[in-house]
């Protein structure tokens, strides 16, 4: 068991806690670059679809984990990312340029989005965003000029001056730009996480009134916060469009921030782990549901038989059980096995049992 | 003529819309939950109610198919508490309503095996009557629907306010602890209201397959009632039938004089200018919350 015995505040706030962990995250990082040389093409391409829902994971994970205020709406922002970026391109601006101005866009949008919504809470605030998803689709069609509308939009292979990538006939060089803008944005999101704003994000989360009290801003910190989780939003919305190739006013519809919602549960609220443990289940569960689907049939003896909403009705099955048997997702579990590891043999039973909390009304008479 | 032609059509759409809201209201109202499947319960009572009463099914009697629809949903609705809600009691509200959607989810899919994915309409008595009145032509359905939800709304209104169960339910929704304390059996209660919401669910599923198909994805329309629940102000019963009645009468107006495309933005746009201007709704029940 490695015990840390902190002596000083850089030492709390430290990116690795010691130099195993730098290790293993180091080594995650390698195996990750040369990963298209131990794949073929067709899984590499399933695995920059998990990287890229990862990144779309953790800019709702800093709003809905790390700040506490649900969104249905994540959807309309990957959308307006999307839109961003290509339309963008499509005035040739080159996509050193477009990728992170598509970010800022959707984060400034996402600022202002924010100003109205600072005065719901709950419910109310799921319940907006919601609709705002729902609206996205008629705004598209109603833009169809600059958007294509129906008939939608095709991704033209991004321009890095001195290659052409694009997802079908370079996947390995675009799972590398993938891969780059997801380190970046992770180390940008661990670093902002150990920053007074990350911890004011948090404190905003567990009590909003203590973190009044204790001198944090609270519009000022839902307001950042917003505009930071759209803007990570958007960029997993660009490289979602240039993934997919072709998108229209259907693609981002509210089943998307439903299930962008769901996969941060799965994977655990409020950690960084978390939002990639849930994009690889939401990545390879079709994947492991088509396999699964062709395995039963055969042992049944009949042909595989297509159930149309099988996808989300296992979804919604799993998601049920993670919250009512380990609502700290699949990130908690691990820490839980970790510290069972770790201890052994000393962990107790109790050890992270919940306080038993009461229901008390929001509604004050 | 026309205008009120399209007014009865709206009132009773708003009507269903309403009879939704009431469902989501009432669980809010007796234990601050919020039930995103609600639109998906109803469209469970209206599969139910034609697997009972269709001549393609088991072809029961109109009336017991009634009753055995509402029986059966009042059970769902108290087993889905007590397996499922009782359990996250006093979890983050993100916990319930995220376990409400997957349970929706799983409702859809359960609907698509069983009953399939094509639409189907409900056989029953009331099909293609029509009441003339001052030279306006009302779908019997229409009537039907209207008359059912003023009067389950005001009952529902009465037994909030003035029966000692209804009071007994929202004093457990707003202090747990102390409703213990004063021998209210909270989760004998919480219980019952599911029940009752599984019910008025399936009244909601009965009226909406009377008056057109039905098929798994039909739950949806949930999200044109949570606007009309907002607008009426969560955690208010005439504010839910209000809320819808707006919603109902604006569709077939926004669709009649407003150009394509935006006739559809309509409720939510009217949903989300409720939300800024008046985030609680017109029947407000939200205070600030102390610590």
């Amino acid at each position: 068991m490695r015990v840390h015995f902190k002596t000083s505040y850089e030492q709390d706030i430290r990116f690795f806690e010691d130099r195993w962990t730098l290790f293993l995250y180091a080594s995650l990082v390698i195996l990750a670059f040369v990963l298209p040389y131990i794949i073929d093409d067709f899984y590499l391409g399933e695995m920059t679809n998990v990287l890229i829902w990862a990144v779309a994971g953790l800019g709702l994970m800093l709003l809905t984990g790390h700040t506490g205020q649900a969104s249905l709406g994540h959807a309309a922002f990957l959308a307006m990312g999307c839109y961003a970026y290509h339309i963008l391109v499509k005035y040739g601006v080159t996509f050193i340029i477009a990728f992170p101005l598509a970010g800022i866009i959707t984060g400034v949008v996402g600022m202002f989005i924010a100003i109205p919504a600072l005065r719901l809470r709950g419910i109310y605030l799921a319940i907006a965003t919601m609709a705002m998803s729902i609206l996205v689709d008629d705004i598209i069609v109603l833009t169809a000029p600059w958007s294509g509308g129906v008939s939608g939009m095709f991704s033209d292979p991004l321009n890095l001056y001195w290659i052409q990538i694009d997802r079908w006939g370079t996947p390995v060089a675009f799972y590398y730009v993938v891969l780059v803008v997801v380190i970046l944005v992770t180390l940008g999101y661990a670093n902002i996480l150990r920053s007074p704003t990350g911890r004011s994000f948090v404190a905003v989360r567990d009590s909003e009134v203590s973190a009044q009290a204790m001198g944090v801003d609270i519009a000022k910190t839902k307001m950042l916060s917003f505009a930071l989780s759209c803007g990570i939003t958007g960029l997993a919305g660009a490289l979602m469009g240039m993934f997919s190739g072709v998108f229209n006013n259907e693609t981002f519809s509210v089943v998307i921030s439903v299930q962008l919602l769901m996969m941060i549960v799965i994977g655990g609220l409020g950690s960084i782990h978390g939002a990639f443990f849930g994009a690889i289940v939401i990545g390879f569960l079709p994947q492991f549901l088509s396999i699964s689907k062709g395995w039963v049939g055969d042992v049944i003896g009949g042909s595989a038989v297509a159930i149309p909403g099988l996808e989300f009705g296992v979804f919604g099955m799993i998601l049920i059980a993670f919250i009512l048997f380990e609502p700290a997702g699949i990130y908690g579990r691990w820490f839980k096995i970790r510290t069972w590891l770790e201890l052994f043999p000393f962990y107790r039973k109790g050890m992270f049992k919940r306080q038993k909390s009461f229901l008390k009304t929001e509604r004050l008479q | 003529m026309d205008f009120f032609q399209l007014l009865v059509s709206g009132i009773a759409n708003g009507c269903v819309y309403g009879l939704i809201a009431l469902g989501f209201v009432m669980i809010y109202k007796a234990t601050e939950a919020v039930n995103f499947a609600q639109g998906d319960f109803m469209m469970l009572g209206a599969f139910v109610m034609i697997g009972f009463g269709n001549s393609g099914y088991w072809g029961l009697p109109f009336g017991v198919a009634i009753v055995l629809t509402l029986v059966v949903m009042g059970a769902l609705g108290y087993l889905i508490d007590r397996l499922l809600l009782r359990r996250v009691a006093g979890e983050s509200q993100t916990a319930i309503i995220i376990l409400t959607i997957a349970l929706g989810f799983v409702m859809r899919f359960i609907a698509g095996i069983i009953w399939g994915h094509s639409p189907q309409s409900l056989e029953n008595p009331l099909a293609g009557q029509e009441l003339r009145l001052a030279g306006i032509t009302l779908g019997m359905e229409d009537v039907a629907v209207i008359l059912v939800t003023v009067a389950l709304t005001v009952g529902l209104f009465f037994f909030f306010g003035r029966t000692k169960l209804g009071l007994a339910m929202q004093a457990a929704s707003q202090n747990q602890l102390a409703a213990y304390y004063m021998g209210i059996p909270v989760k004998r209660v919480q219980g019952f209201i599911w029940a009752l919401s599984g019910v008025v669910a399936g009244i909601a599923g009965i009226l909406f397959a009377t008056k057109g198909s039905v098929d798994p994805t039909t739950g949806l329309i949930g999200i044109k009632a949570f606007a009309a629940a907002v607008i009426g102000g969560f955690g208010s019963l005439p504010g839910a039938l209000l809320g819808g009645l707006v919603i109902g009468i604006i569709e077939p107006f926004a669709s009649r004089y407003m150009p394509a495309g935006y006739s559809q933005i309509a409720p939510y746009a009217l949903l989300l200018i409720v939300l800024v201007f008046r985030p609680s709704g017109l029947f407000s029940q939200l205070r600030n919350k102390k610590v």
